[in-house]
C-alpha cells in the first residue's frame, strides 16, 4: 500500500510530523513502513510552460520548434521530439539548468542548427513508471488538464513533491488498505482526530429504482449489493490532483468516472465498479454463480472460461462482470458513456480469491474483497463516488440507492481485566492508561470495576479476542516500555537426550579425523532419489515441484555427497573428506507420513595423509573409510558388535565393498564408489560409507565400567599362516579367538602376502597373538598349551599351515 | 720392584691421557689392570718377597692400581661427555620445517549456530525437541491457527506431497507435537532446531531449504516481559554483551501479540551497510502463544500462557560471520567449510 502524505493530511492533521518521522512512528506502532520516497528530491527547476507556437523544425522531420512561456519576460525556444506537442498546451518544462531523475542535467543545446533552451517533459521523464501514466500521454509529453500558470512549480502541480510511504501490511491489517484506515491508525499514534468525508450527493427527482432492479441469487456469496445511477455524465480527464494522487498510490488514471471509482477504492478501501448503463443490455442486475464453461470477455479484452465456483454479475442473461475481480468489456465505461451505474457490494473473500487465482487476475479490488471489506463503508463509498461524479463529471445522481440483500453492521464487544492484561504483558498499567489507548483508537469502552469492555468498530475485523486487545495496548503503549524479566518458578536443568548427545559425539569424532560436515538438499531428482537406497521403495514425490532437480525426497545421503565431492574436485581440490548426518525419507504409502530415518554418510577422495618433504603421501583407499567406521563404532561403544562382510550393492565397487552389520542387522555399507559412476559424475576415485545413525545411536551403550589394569606380564606369539587365497582374515581371526579362549587377549594381523614366493592360489597371513592372565604370570608351558590348540584349530577349520 | 711399579704407573697414565675414545681407554684398562696385565704380574711375583717387604709392596701395588683406575674413570667421563656432544651435533635438525600434519575437519556453520543456541537455552533449563520434516497439514498449519482458507497461508508457499502431507514450512509443528505430549500440563520449555522448506527459487537471499531454530515456553504466568528478557539474554550471548534488542509489533497467526525482534547493530547505531543505516538488524519473530494454539494442543488458555520465538539459522550465521550468500551453506565448498574448523 502506497500512502501519499499530502492525501493523508486531508483526513488527519500531520502538522509537525515530517514524512520520515511519521514513517518511523507508524512502523513502531505495528505497520512496517518499508520506505519513504519523495520523487521531487532528485529533480529541480521544472516549471509549467504554455506552448505559444509550434512549427516544424526546418532541418528535422520529427522535431518541433516551440515558443514556450515559462513565466519569464520572454518566451523561450525549445526543440521538442514528442509527436503530441502542440500550441495551446500547458506542459512541464525542464528549464536550462534543470535536473531530472538519474541526475540528468538539462543544458542549452543546438539541435540540428536550432537553439533549444530546455526540454518539454513526458511523465516518465519526471520519474513516473510508464505503467502508471495515462495511456494518452504514455507515448509523448504530458498536458495539464486544468488551470495552471506558466512559471509555477510543475513538480508541485504534479504532486511530485509529495512523500510516498510504502506500507508493508501483514494479513491481519487489511484495515490499512485504505486512506481512511491509515488515517485512523495515524490519528491513534499521534492522538489526533480523524476528519472523514461526509458524502451527500445532490439527487434529482428521478428514482434510481425506476432505472435499475437488482436480484441476488446467491446471498451467501454476495450478501449485499448497492447501486446508484448517475446520468448525463461528461467523460473527460479527471483533475490533476486526482490523477496525481492515483499515480502516487500506484493506480493508472483513465478518465473521470473510472478514476473516481479508483479514488474512492483507495480512500475507503471499498472496491467499486462503474458500468455503462446504456451498454448493460437490460435494466436489471442479477448476481449468480457462473455456469460451467460459460465464456466471458473481461475489460482487458481476454476471453475467460468460467466455472461454477465463480460469481458473476449479469444483466439477467449474460455476465457483465466477474464479481470482485474485473468488469466486462461489454459494459465498460468509454469516451461516449453518458449514464453510469455504480456498484458497491460485499463479495465473500473465498469466492473472489478462487476466481482471481483461477484467472491469475489480482487487482486492487480482489485484494480487498479477499481480506473482507468493512460492511460499514459500502453505502458511504457508493455515495462518495456519486458525489464526485456530480462534482467532476457534471453528472446527475438519481434519487436513492438500489439495495439488494442486507449485511448487518455489527460491532464486536471484547472484554479483558486489567489484571490479565498486566499479567500477559508484564506491565503495571492503570485502567486510565488502558482507556486512553482505546480512546485514541476511537474504540468505545465501558469499564466495570477491573474489567474493560471494548466495542470494536467493523473496520478492525482483526480484533476478536482479549489477546487482540492486549496487542493494541502493547503496541500503542510501546514495546520499549515493557520491562525485561525471565520466567519465574523452579527451573529444571535442561539437557540433550542421550541420542542428541550421541549425534554430537559422532560429529566431533568425524571432524577430529579430518571430515568436514556437509549439509545437502533433501529434495532431489527422480534418478538420484533411488540411488544408493538401502531399501528399495518408490521415492516420495512432491505434488508440484519447482524443478525436476528438486522433485523427490532422498532415500540416501550419498548422491548429493558425491555431487559435493565432484564440485570440489572440479575446483582444484582433489582431496575431499565430507560427511553428513540427516534424514532420508521412506515411502509408507499414499497419504501416510513417510518414515524418516537419520543417516550418517561420508565420502573421501584424493590423498588421505601427506607430509611431502618427508616423502609421505598416502592416497585414500578402502581401509581409510573402514578404519574411520571402526573407530566410530568403537567411540560409541559398539566395536564388539560390529562386523563387516563382503557385499556388492548397486553403485559400489563389487570387489571393494563391505556390508556393515550390527550383531546380525545390516546397518549400511562401506566401500569404493563404482568406477563407472565416478567417471559419470566427474569425481575422483572415491570411498564412501552410509550408516543407519539412528540404529547405531539407539544401540550405543551408556554404561561404562572400569576394568583393572593388568598387573602381570603378557606373552606374545607371532604366527604366519599359509591359507587358500579365498580365506578371509576375519575367518582366521574367529578361529583363533575361539580356540584361544580367555587367555588370548588380543589378535592382530601384521602381514599379508600373496605373490611369487607363494604357491599359486595361496597366501600368507601373519598374526600377532597376545596371551595374559589377569590373576597370575603365565608360564611358557601354559601359553604353549593354548597356542598349540590355536594352531590345531587353524589347521582343522581353515586348512591353515604354519609358514615354513 | 718398586721402580717397576712406578714405571708401570707412569706408562699407564700416559696411555690413558692418549686414549682418544672409549675403546682405546678400555684397552688401557685391560692392558694394565686385567688378569694378565703387568700389575697383576707384579702381585704374582710378591710371593718371592720377604715377610717384611710383602705388606709394604702390597700397599704400593694398591696405590698404583687405584691411581690408574681413578685416572681411567676420569678419562671415561670426559670421553662419554664428548661422545654425547658429538651424537647431539649429528642429530641436529631444521626445526623450522613443517610438522607432520594432523587432520582436523570442521563442523558446518549452521551446526555451529544451532549448537551454540541449543547450549545457551539448555543452560536456561530448556530441552531440545525435534520432529519430522514431512508433516501433516494439521501440525504445520491448522494446529497453529492457520485453517485451510486462512489468507496467511499465502505468506509461505508450501511444497505439498498430498493435500494432507507437506514439507514443513517452519519448525513450529514440533511445538505442537511437544505440547500434545505434555497433555495439558506445564511447564514446557523447548528449543527446536531443524530443516524447513519453502517454494522459493534459490538465489543469494532465498533457499528452498533452510534451517530454523525456535523456542517455546508454556507455563503459568508467562509474560511478554519474559519473552523480552529471554531474547535480551540470547542477543547478548550470541552477538555481544553490548547489544540490545528492540521489539516491533508484527503479525503471525500463531502468536498474539506478535513482534519482530531487532538486535542493535555492531556499528553501534552509527549506521552501516549491514543495518542499512538504521542501527538495527531484524533477527527473529516472536510473540505470546495464541490461545487457539494452546487450546488445540490441549492446554487451558485461561490457566496457561506462553511465548515462542523463531529464527533462521542462516540469517544468524550470515550476521555472525559476515556471509553474503545463502547458497554457500548448501554448496559444501571446502574453501567455505574449512573456515569453520577454528574454535572461537
Amino acid at each position: 500500500m502506497f500512502v501519499s502524505y499530502k492525501w493523508l493530511a486531508q483526513y488527519v492533521d500531520l502538522s509537525g510530523q515530517t514524512p520520515q518521522e511519521l514513517a518511523e512512528k507508524i512502523t513502531h506502532a505495528g505497520i512496517e513502513v518499508e520506505g519513504v520516497e519523495i520523487p521531487a528530491t532528485e529533480m529541480k527547476n521544472i516549471v509549467v510552460g504554455y506552448v505559444k507556437t509550434r512549427e516544424q523544425h526546418p532541418n528535422a522531420d520529427k522535431l518541433s520548434k516551440c515558443l514556450v512561456d515559462v513565466g519569464e519576460e520572454e518566451p523561450v525556444q525549445i526543440i521538442c521530439g514528442a509527436k503530441n506537442v502542440g500550441a495551446g498546451q500547458y506542459v512541464a518544462v525542464a528549464k536550462t539548468g534543470a535536473v531530472l531523475p538519474g541526475n540528468f542535467k538539462i543544458k542549452r543545446a543546438k539541435l540540428r542548427g536550432e537553439e533549444s533552451n530546455g526540454m518539454i517533459c513526458s511523465l516518465s521523464e519526471l520519474g513516473i513508471e510508464s505503467r502508471l501514466t495515462p495511456k494518452e500521454y504514455a507515448e509523448g509529453i504530458f498536458n495539464f488538464p486544468n488551470d495552471v500558470t506558466p512559471g509555477e512549480d510543475a513538480l508541485a502541480a504534479l504532486n511530485r513533491d509529495d512523500a510516498i510511504l510504502e506500507l508493508s501490511l501483514t494479513p491481519n491489517r487489511s484495515d490499512a488498505l485504505s486512506m481512511i484506515g491509515v488515517a485512523y491508525e495515524v490519528a491513534a499514534i499521534l492522538d489526533r482526530d480523524v476528519n472523514l468525508p461526509a458524502p451527500n450527493p445532490t439527487e434529482s427527482e428521478e428514482k434510481a429504482s425506476d432505472a435499475i432492479q437488482i436480484r441476488i441469487d446467491t446471498p451467501k456469496d454476495n450478501p449485499i449489493y448497492i447501486a446508484r445511477v448517475v446520468k448525463n455524465i461528461k467523460i473527460g480527464p479527471s483533475p490533476i490532483w486526482m490523477q496525481t494522487y492515483l499515480m502516487n498510490a500506484g493506480v493508472r488514471p483513465h478518465n473521470n468516472v473510472v478514476d473516481i471509482t479508483n479514488y474512492v477504492l483507495m480512500e475507503y478501501g471499498q472496491p467499486l465498479h462503474a458500468f455503462d448503463l446504456d451498454r448493460l443490455g437490460s435494466n436489471e442486475i442479477v448476481v449468480r454463480r457462473a455456469s460451467e464453461g460459460e465464456k466471458f470477455v473481461t475489460l482487458d479484452d481476454t476471453e475467460r472460461t468460467l466455472s461454477a465456483d465463480q460469481l458473476v454479475i449479469t444483466n439477467g442473461k449474460e455476465p457483465v462482470a466477474l464479481a470482485g475481480v474485473m468488469g466486462g468489456a461489454n459494459s465498460e465505461v468509454h469516451d461516449g458513456t453518458v449514464n453510469v451505474l455504480i456498484e458497491s457490494a460485499y463479495f465473500e473473500g473465498q469466492i473472489v480469491r478462487a476466481a482471481s487465482k483461477a484467472h491469475s487476475l489480482r487487482s486492487e479490488a480482489s485484494a480487498r474483497f479477499e481480506k473482507g471489506v468493512d460492511p460499514a463503508r459500502i453505502q458511504a463509498a457508493c455515495d462518495r463516488a456519486a458525489e464526485l461524479m456530480v462534482e467532476l463529471a457534471s453528472g446527475t445522481v438519481l434519487s436513492g440507492s438500489v439495495i439488494a440483500g442486507e449485511l448487518a453492521i455489527e460491532s464486536k464487544r471484547v472484554s479483558i481485566t486489567l489484571e490479565k492484561l498486566n499479567m500477559r504483558l508484564g506491565t503495571d498499567l492503570q485502567m486510565g492508561d488502558v482507556e486512553d489507548i482505546f480512546r485514541r483508537l476511537q474504540f468505545e469502552t465501558e469499564t466495570n470495576g477491573n474489567e474493560i469492555t471494548v466495542t470494536v468498530p467493523t473496520r478492525r475485523g482483526d480484533i476478536t479476542i482479549a489477546e487482540d486487545l492486549t496487542e493494541e495496548v502493547a503496541r500503542l503503549y510501546g514495546y520499549d516500555h515493557i520491562p525485561l524479566t525471565l520466567p519465574e518458578g523452579t527451573v529444571k536443568p535442561g539437557s540433550l537426550t542421550s541420542y542428541q548427545l550421541g549425534r554430537r559425539v559422532v560429529r566431533r569424532y568425524l571432524e577430529g579425523t579430518g571430515f568436514n560436515q556437509a549439509i545437502t538438499y533433501s529434495l532431489t531428482s527422480a534418478k538420484r532419489a533411488s540411488e544408493f537406497a538401502l531399501e528399495h521403495r518408490a521415492p516420495v514425490a512432491l505434488s508440484m515441484p519447482m524443478s525436476e532437480e528438486r522433485a523427490y525426497l532422498r532415500q540416501s545421503l550419498i548422491p548429493h555427497l558425491i555431487e559435493a565431492a565432484a564440485y570440489n574436485n572440479a575446483r582444484q581440490i582433489p582431496s575431499v573428506a565430507l560427511y553428513e548426518t540427516g534424514s532420508i525419507y521412506l515411502n509408507e504409502g499414499e497419504n501416510v507420513q513417510p518414515k524418516e530415518e537419520e543417516r550418517l554418510a561420508g565420502i573421501v577422495t584424493g590423498v588421505w595423509h601427506e607430509h611431502l618433504w618427508q616423502g609421505e603421501k598416502k592416497a585414500v583407499d578402502f581401509f581409510t573409510v573402514k578404519g574411520i567406521v571402526e573407530g566410530l563404532t568403537a567411540r560409541i561403544g559398539l566395536a564388539e558388535r560390529i562386523t563387516f562382510q563382503k557385499a556388492a550393492p548397486a553403485g559400489f565397487h563389487p570387489g571393494r565393498t563391505a556390508e556393515v552389520l550390527l550383531d546380525s542387522e545390516s546397518i549400511g555399507f562401506v566401500g569404493q564408489l563404482h568406477p563407472t559412476i565416478s567417471k559419470e559424475m566427474d569425481v575422483k576415485e572415491a570411498y564412501l560409507f552410509e550408516l543407519k545413525l539412528d540404529v547405531l545411536l539407539n544401540a550405543s551403550r551408556e554404561d561404562l565400567a572400569y576394568t583393572a589394569i593388568p598387573r602381570h606380564p603378557f606373552i606374545s606369539r607371532d604366527i604366519a599362516l599359509v591359507v587358500d587365497s579365498t580365506v578371509e582374515a576375519a575367518a582366521l581371526d574367529a578361529v583363533i579367538k575361539q580356540a584361544g579362549g580367555t587367555l588370548l587377549t588380543s589378535v592382530r594381523v601384521f602381514d599379508v602376502y600373496e605373490g611369487e614366493r607363494m604357491e599359486e592360489g595361496k597366501k600368507s597371513v601373519a598374526f600377532a597373538l597376545t596371551y595374559a592372565d589377569p590373576e597370575k604370570t603365565l608360564t611358557d608351558e601354559e601359553v604353549t598349551a593354548v597356542h598349540e590348540k590355536v594352531l590345531a584349530a587353524l589347521k582343522e577349520q581353515a586348512g591353515a599351515d604354519l609358514r615354513a | 720392584m718398586e721402580q717397576k711399579l712406578k714405571e708401570l704407573q707412569s706408562q699407564a697414565l700416559e696411555k690413558i691421557a692418549a686414549a682418544a675414545n672409549l675403546k682405546e681407554l678400555n684397552d688401557v684398562r685391560v692392558a694394565y689392570l686385567g688378569k694378565k696385565g703387568p700389575v697383576t704380574e707384579v702381585l704374582k711375583g710378591m710371593g718371592k718377597l720377604s715377610a717384611e717387604e710383602r705388606p709394604k709392596m702390597g700397599a704400593l701395588v694398591n696405590v698404583v692400581r687405584e691411581t690408574i683406575s681413578k685416572s681411567i674413570e676420569e678419562k671415561q667421563e670426559l670421553l662419554e661427555a664428548a661422545a654425547i656432544e658429538q651424537q647431539l651435533a649429528q642429530e641436529s635438525i631444521d626445526v623450522t620445517l613443517p610438522g607432520r600434519p594432523v587432520k582436523q575437519g570442521s563442523h558446518h556453520p549452521l551446526t555451529r549456530v544451532a549448537e551454540e543456541i541449543e547450549d545457551l537455552f539448555i543452560g536456561m533449563g530448556y530441552t531440545v525437541a525435534e520432529g519430522p520434516e514431512v508433516e501433516q497439514d494439521f501440525y504445520n498449519f491448522e494446529a497453529l491457527n492457520l485453517p485451510k482458507d486462512h489468507p496467511a497461508r499465502d505468506m509461505q508457499d508450501t511444497f505439498y506431497i498430498t493435500p494432507e502431507l507437506l514439507m514443513r514450512t517452519h519448525t513450529s509443528p514440533v511445538q505442537v507435537r511437544t505440547m500434545q505430549k505434555h497433555e495439558g500440563r506445564g511447564p514446557v520449555k523447548i528449543i527446536c532446531p531443524g530443516k524447513v522448506y519453502r517454494r522459493d527459487s534459490d538465489d543469494a537471499t532465498h533457499s528452498h531449504q533452510f534451517a530454523q531454530i525456535e523456542g517455546l515456553v508454556v507455563g503459568e504466568n508467562i509474560r511478554m516481559s519474559d519473552l523480552k528478557g529471554t531474547l535480551d539474554v540470547f542477543a547478548k550471548k550470541m552477538f555481544g554483551e553490548d547489544r540490545e534488542i528492540r521489539l516491533r509489533p508484527s503479525f503471525f497467526p500463531f502468536t498474539e501479540p506478535s513482534v519482530e525482534v531487532d538486535v542493535s547493530c555492531m556499528c553501534g547505531g552509527k549506521g552501516c551497510s549491514i543495518c542499512k543505516g538504521t542501527g538495527w538488524i531484524e533477527v527473529l519473530g516472536a510473540g505470546m502463544v495464541h490461545p487457539n494454539v494452546l487450546e488445540m494442543a490441549g492446554f487451558d488458555s485461561n490457566k496457561y500462557t506462553g511465548f515462542a520465538f523463531g529464527m533462521g539459522q542462516e540469517r544468524i550465521a550470515m550476521l555472525k560471520y559476515g556471509i553474503d550468500d545463502i547458497r554457500h551453506f548448501y554448496t559444501n565448498d571446502l574453501r567455505f567449510l574449512k573456515q569453520f574448523s577454528v574454535h572461537e
